[in-house]
């Protein structure tokens, strides 16, 4: 039933404008519990003035600390009649009403009564719940903590779980959720006829040993860490990161560590044994938004990169929104201006340039291309050597040939007389002359530069030594060139001097100097007598007291299996997220992570073997009516692939996909002049031939400025900032993409050739086939009776337009095969077609 | 004159319907009108008398100079050549000029005077000024942002990092559309001829956190006007109209077995799809529009100018889009401006004054509200002796129609046009105002993102500039 997460959202600010809302609102509970009853309530209506951020207090009362709310009377624990804020709440009078008018906020008659009956019952507070550690409960031996959280709050919920999928539906799931792409007819088929016990085990095993595995869990982790090939602002040129998005898939296939896999991307350069690997994993410290605009101030871009880090810090491990913390403290969580620059500060010593190109970055080879590079590069050092050696004599020889030519005694051959230059020549002869006749000290480097050249082109000695340079510069250049670069970090002492930037503006210098430092909030590793750093701050993400880190991210693997987070607010843990309706099962899975050593396989291993996890996503309009949105979790989920799956998942029923691992980043075919709004330089966009064609989405270049639109149509975001949520939307740009977009229209007619050479049968025996190529199942009477109205309808109009038939099979690069009639192969086009835009080909159910 | 009606487009589609085998069309529309009724936003009741019913939104890319087009500075011509006085400038951010030696620079061309009030105007700009009196210039206005990317974010969103929705996303995620067809935030834009055409990015019209069906669509003068609307080749209307009755006939069966409301909901986009696929290239169609009209707003059919964009924007508000934005490049002025700004003003001059004299007669300029901004304004100072650097303390936008006062000038910029001084503006008083004109209530208008009550005109305090309103 779930479908969207923004639905959700949507509620939330219709509550602002509609008073009628109350009535839906479940009744007040008996025993009130603070996190999950009441600090929802305060974090969203009173702690803006009343809560962390001193700038904002109003009254000087906070309400987030139960003593400092005491200290100023707000209520006395026990006795709302006495209790000034239970007062303020059901005030008549305007000026005394809380809260204010002004503030647009209102609350409704049952949050009311809810915190009257808190503060009666003592007014208890509870430390929020993710700043506490997780707390692992007993499951009895051989049980799947899974199972065992999820049935016990449905019993405490009086619901029931669903019966298991069918066999289809199941292998079906796991291929989209694990692996990204569709089975094959055949292996359905060999699952629904194993027998044995442990099918499903041994599939969900040999599912996992798939080496896309590691590409469909990259995808969600690309997003959180805002991976893209270019650099974001204005020009948005490319930058050389590819490499990483390799290192994710390969991290994810060899079921890397969580903890190292945090480590190696945070400081893979400090890592005791760096090498070419941890290296690579550092390049997430570089895929940021930098610029190369002209007029931009190196110290305004010096500030947008130290936010950028902190948020993405923050939102990948640690689930904290930090970005309004920039300008003030965080209104409704302990985290301060403070600690923001102080996060900030971890990332001083990282070696760039602040404003414009990135450069290549360091050199991604094999060990072979490594070694022929150095061996080049030590050519190149030696004939510069050389070339050094006369380099005085050749000096000295220019010198004399500009005395010459300045004093008339020797003319530039193009300025003679019948000299029969081209006017372009001449003109740069003039122009020659006219450096020359400045003192050398007058001119500017490029006119230096002019008049050597100049002078080497027509100087004759010493012709070994600079063809020797020339040529040791070309060969190692043409080597250089087409080797795998990846920007990563470098560590420098002359670390950027971080200060507290008040109000965020970045010309205010005048704010307090900060060293790195870990929010102070939460569990501070023990190091003295030196300055933290990078290596510090991933290894205090991954310690087991941190107590957010496993839970944000088994939180976000969790949405990849059921469509929803168990707390629904991915990006924020913290007061203004969702405590989770179960949060026993939230914490137990970040123990189990935890204890795994960080085992990202037996996460998913877990998850994917519940029983949970098999339930059937048919849902029963009971169910629905109970739980909307499936937190319960008495079923599963059906819900639209990402948008890289849509492209795979078409792209291998038609066999077009090329199922190669990594790679430079690919471009398929893309509209004419839809990159017409970039510049400096303008570009083209030149789709690729070949194989390149035909890779998975998730290769597909990404321009940060002008995603692909197909990919936006979808819902992929642009990765500017990290996404930890990707919409989940239903509209018309999609219908558009999967009819007109050639990507489509190119697999329909290659999935169509494929039903016409792979069955010989007659009609309703190719349309079966079809759908067991789409589907994995056969078609009913209805469909098969719609479609072969279609196919004959269409083969009738294409014997009689060969030209349309011709045309439609242009479409791509694809060959179309001689053998097959054209005008049979058009009809079943669309068929094909048909089959490729049908909701359930791209839904996992 | 012709007058748009829906009545159109339905005839349209019913003439598509004529011979189409296999699988009627009929059966494609079963219930399509009542599906496809315009779509509502999130504000059910609006809590202000609504003024404007769209926004039509002339983004000038690359930074107009308010110097060279509505803010008459006499001071700057007297000082002209002569060193910018310290007073203004010191320990102030600029861009390209950060640390050069700053020289006071003459408003390149002569200013006269229009309208009721006999408000001065640059020269350059006398049809514009033959309907000053449907415009209130705010010369006041400052942003935060002095590097283009920033600063169009800003302008669009209200905040300079990106994944914030967009404002045309914002106001047709409270208000919907009236378009049946059609999307209710469109984005046009088109080039000058100067070259100086800075890079927009897709991102200012994106719907950010909004829902995606919020995003500004593009329509283009090439190629498919809207992003995969053409049919493949080979595959006409009847065809494309089949293959998608059949798709929805399998999408309806499977919709019986199985509850799951994503499944209508897409039975309902390729029905949309399909209406968007005749209704665009009939907005686009600009053959019924008279050589009147034509040669009012100075274009020719096809041929991708401001000024094209302006008459396709007329259409657009009279078939329901909520937002319409154009952006027109070639603004960014660091040298040559005079020829620059004498460029823009042929290419938008006649257009801008079209689009107001033709909305007026139609009689819908009574609840369009126009608005014309850059992203920045330009220094008094010189750049390279013929140009001007970015500036964000001072710039000139205009406002018109829906319940702005025409014929008044808001604010003012100190004798030289550096800083803005009085009645001083800023972006979100500008998104203030065009929410409140639009009968929504700034402060209250925002969607729950990242534990924050996001709204467009930002958190530290936007006023409606109630000045300008009639």
């Amino acid at each position: 039933m779930f479908s969207d997460p923004m639905k959700n959202a949507l509620i939330l600010p219709a509550l602002l404008f509609t008073t009628a809302a109350s009535a839906a609102e479940s009744p007040v509970p008996e025993k009130i519990e603070y996190n999950r009853d009441v600090r929802p309530i305060l974090s969203d209506n009173c702690f803006y003035c009343h809560g962390n951020d001193p700038s904002h207090r109003k009254a000087k009362l906070r309400l987030d600390l139960r003593d400092e709310a005491l200290l100023k009377e707000a209520f006395v624990p026990g006795k709302p009649e006495e209790s000034e804020l239970v007062a303020r709440l059901f005030s008549d009078d305007e000026d005394e009403l809380m809260p204010p008018a002004e503030s647009h906020k209102k609350l409704t008659d049952t949050q009311k009564e809810i915190l009257k009956r808190w503060v009666a019952q003592g007014a208890e507070y509870q430390q929020h719940w993710s700043y506490e550690k997780p707390v692992k409960a007993t499951i009895p031996a051989g049980g799947n903590g899974v199972d065992v959280l999820v049935r016990q709050r449905l019993a405490e919920k009086g619901l029931k779980p669903s019966p298991e999928a069918d066999r289809r539906t199941l292998v079906r799931r796991l291929y989209a959720d694990l692996l990204g792409l569709p089975p094959k007819p055949a292996e359905v088929a060999a699952f629904v006829n194993d027998t044995a016990p442990d099918a499903y085990t041994k599939l969900v095993d040999e599912v996992l040993k798939s080496p896309h595995y590691g590409e469909r869990m990259a995808i969600g982790w690309l997003d959180v860490v805002r991976f893209a090939d270019t650099i974001g602002y204005h020009s948005d040129n490319p930058h050389n990161v590819w490499p990483y998005r390799d290192w994710v898939i390969k991290s994810f296939n060899t079921n890397k560590p969580f903890d190292r896999f945090t480590i190696e991307q945070l400081a893979g350069d400090l890592v005791e044994g760096a090498n070419q690997e941890t290296r690579v994993g550092s390049a997430f410290n570089r895929l940021l938004l930098t610029t190369q605009e002209g007029g931009a101030q190196a110290k305004d871009y010096e500030q947008r990169m130290l936010t950028d880090r902190v948020r993405a810090v923050g939102a990948a491990w640690m689930g904290q929104t930090t970005g309004c913390a920039q300008c003030h403290d965080h209104k409704f969580d302990p985290f301060s201006q403070r600690d923001f620059f102080s996060l900030g500060a971890f990332f001083a010593d990282i070696q760039e340039p602040i404003l414009g190109s990135r450069g290549d970055g360091m050199v991604v080879g094999t060990p072979e291309e490594e070694a022929q590079l150095a061996k080049l590069d030590a050519a190149l050092a030696e004939s510069k050597k050389v070339l050094a050696a006369v380099q005085p004599q050749i000096d000295a020889a220019q010198k004399a040939w500009e005395t010459d030519v300045v004093s008339a005694k020797v003319e530039l051959a193009e300025l003679k007389k019948d000299s029969g230059a081209s006017e372009a020549a001449l003109k740069s002869a003039q122009q020659i002359l006219g450096h020359l006749k400045q003192p050398v000290e007058k001119r500017n480097a490029q006119q230096k530069k002019q008049v050597t050249d100049y002078f080497l082109g027509v100087y004759e000695q010493f012709k070994a030594e600079r063809d020797g340079l020339a040529s040791a510069q070309k060969t190692r250049d043409a080597f250089y060139g087409p080797l795998a670069k990846c920007l990563v970090t470098v560590s420098t002492p002359q670390k950027r001097t971080v200060r507290i930037l008040a109000r965020g503006d970045w010309m205010d210098e005048s704010g307090e100097e900060v060293k790195a430092a870990l929010p102070h909030y939460l569990p501070q590793p023990k190091i003295e007598g030196r300055e933290l750093t990078r290596l510090d701050l991933a290894q205090w993400l991954v310690t087991k007291d941190n107590p957010l880190t496993a839970r944000t991210v088994v939180n976000r693997v969790w949405k990849q299996f059921f469509g929803i987070g168990l707390s629904k607010v991915l990006d924020d843990l913290g007061a203004q997220g969702e405590t989770p309706p179960n949060p026993a099962l939230l914490d137990w899975l970040a123990c189990e992570f935890m204890d795994s050593g960080w085992d990202m396989r037996h996460l998913v291993r877990t998850i994917v073997t519940s029983e949970t996890y098999r339930q059937t996503s048919l849902a029963t309009p009971e169910q629905i009516a109970a739980d909307p949105e499936n937190r319960e979790l008495a079923r599963q989920s059906p819900f639209r692939l990402e948008a890289e799956l849509v492209r795979d998942n078409a792209l291998a029923i038609a066999g077009l996909l090329v199922p190669k691992i990594g790679g430079p980043s690919v471009k398929p075919y893309q509209p004419e002049g839809y990159w017409e709004n970039l510049n400096f330089p303008t570009r083209i966009y030149p789709a690729d031939t070949g194989e390149s064609q035909y890779r998975r989405g998730l290769y597909t270049w990404w321009q940060r400025s002008f995603l692909h639109p197909s990919m936006v149509a979808f819902d992929a975001p642009s990765r500017e900032e990290c996404a930890a949520e990707r919409n989940r939307s239903n509209i018309p740009q999609q219908a558009l993409v999967l009819l007109n977009d050639p990507t489509y229209v190119e697999a329909a007619r290659s999935f169509a050739a494929q039903i016409l050479s792979e069955c010989q049968g007659d009609t309703a025996e190719r349309l079966a086939w079809a759908w067991q190529r789409a589907l994995q199942r056969n078609p009913d009477a209805t469909e098969s009776k719609t479609l072969t109205a279609l196919v004959e309808e269409r083969l009738a109009a294409y014997r009689a337009d060969t030209k349309a038939a011709e045309d439609l099979l242009k479409v791509g690069l694809a060959p179309v095969p001689e053998a097959l009639d054209k005008a049979e192969l058009a009809a079943w086009t669309h068929v094909a077609r048909v089959l490729l835009n049908l909701h359930e080909t791209i839904t996992r159910a | 004159m012709t007058a748009y009606s829906p009545l159109h487009r339905r005839a349209f589609l019913s003439r598509t319907s004529q011979g189409l085998g296999g699988v009627a069309l009929a059966s494609l529309f079963p219930t399509s009108f009542s599906h496809a009724s315009p779509s509502s936003g999130i504000l059910k009741t609006l809590p202000l008398p609504q003024k404007a019913k769209r926004v039509i939104w002339l983004t000038m890319a690359g930074g107009p100079s308010h110097l060279e087009t509505f803010d008459p500075k006499p001071k700057l011509v007297e000082m002209d050549g002569q060193p910018m006085p310290e007073s203004y400038t010191k320990g102030q951010q600029l861009a390209q000029l950060q640390g050069a030696k700053l020289t006071c620079f003459a408003p390149q061309h002569p200013f006269a005077k229009f309208g009721k009030n006999q408000t001065e105007i640059c020269a350059l700009f006398p049809q514009i000024g033959s309907v000053l009196d449907e415009i209130c210039l705010i010369r006041s206005m400052t942003t935060d942002a002095i590097n283009h990317d920033p600063a169009h974010m800003f302008m669009n969103t209200g905040s300079q990092i990106a994944g914030r929705p967009s404002m045309g996303a914002w106001v047709t995620y409270g208000l919907g559309s009236e378009s049946e067809d059609l999307p209710g935030f469109v984005v046009l834009t088109s080039l000058g001829k100067g070259g100086q055409n800075q890079p927009i990015a897709a991102r200012q019209w994106s719907s950010g956190f909004l829902p995606s069906k919020f995003q500004g669509v593009q329509l283009r003068a090439k190629g498919d006007p809207v992003l995969y609307l053409n049919n493949p080749p080979g595959i006409n209307r009847d065809r494309q109209g089949g293959d998608i009755a059949a798709i929805n006939v399998l999408n309806r069966q499977r919709d019986a077995l199985a509850v799951d409301p994503e499944i209508a909901t897409r039975i309902v986009q390729y029905e949309m799809a399909f209406q968007m696929q005749a209704s665009v290239p009939d907005l686009m169609d600009l053959s019924g529009e008279g050589a009147a009209t034509l040669e009012l707003y100075g274009c020719q059919p096809g041929d991708g100018s401001f000024a094209s964009n302006c008459l396709l924007a007329r259409r657009l508000a009279e078939r329901g889009t909520r937002f319409i934005q154009l952006y027109h490049k070639d603004w960014d002025h660091h040298g040559g401006i005079k020829d620059g700004v004498a460029y823009k003003a042929e290419e938008i001059d006649r257009a801008c004054m079209a689009l107001i004299s033709d909305l007026k007669q139609r009689g819908m300029l009574d609840d369009t509200l126009i608005v014309w901004a850059g992203e920045f304004g330009r220094t008094p100072m010189s750049q390279g002796g013929s140009g001007r650097d970015h500036h964000n303390k001072a710039m000139t936008v205009w406002m018109a129609g829906a319940g702005i006062r025409g014929g008044q000038v808001h604010g003012s910029t100190d004798e030289l046009g550096y800083a803005a001084v009085e009645n001083v503006t800023t972006v979100h008083d500008l998104h203030a105002t065009m929410l409140h004109q639009l009968g929504i209530q700034h402060e209250a208008f925002s969607f729950k993102f990242q534990g924050l009550d996001a709204k467009l005109s930002g958190v530290e305090g936007a006023k409606v500039i109630k000045d300008i309103l009639v």
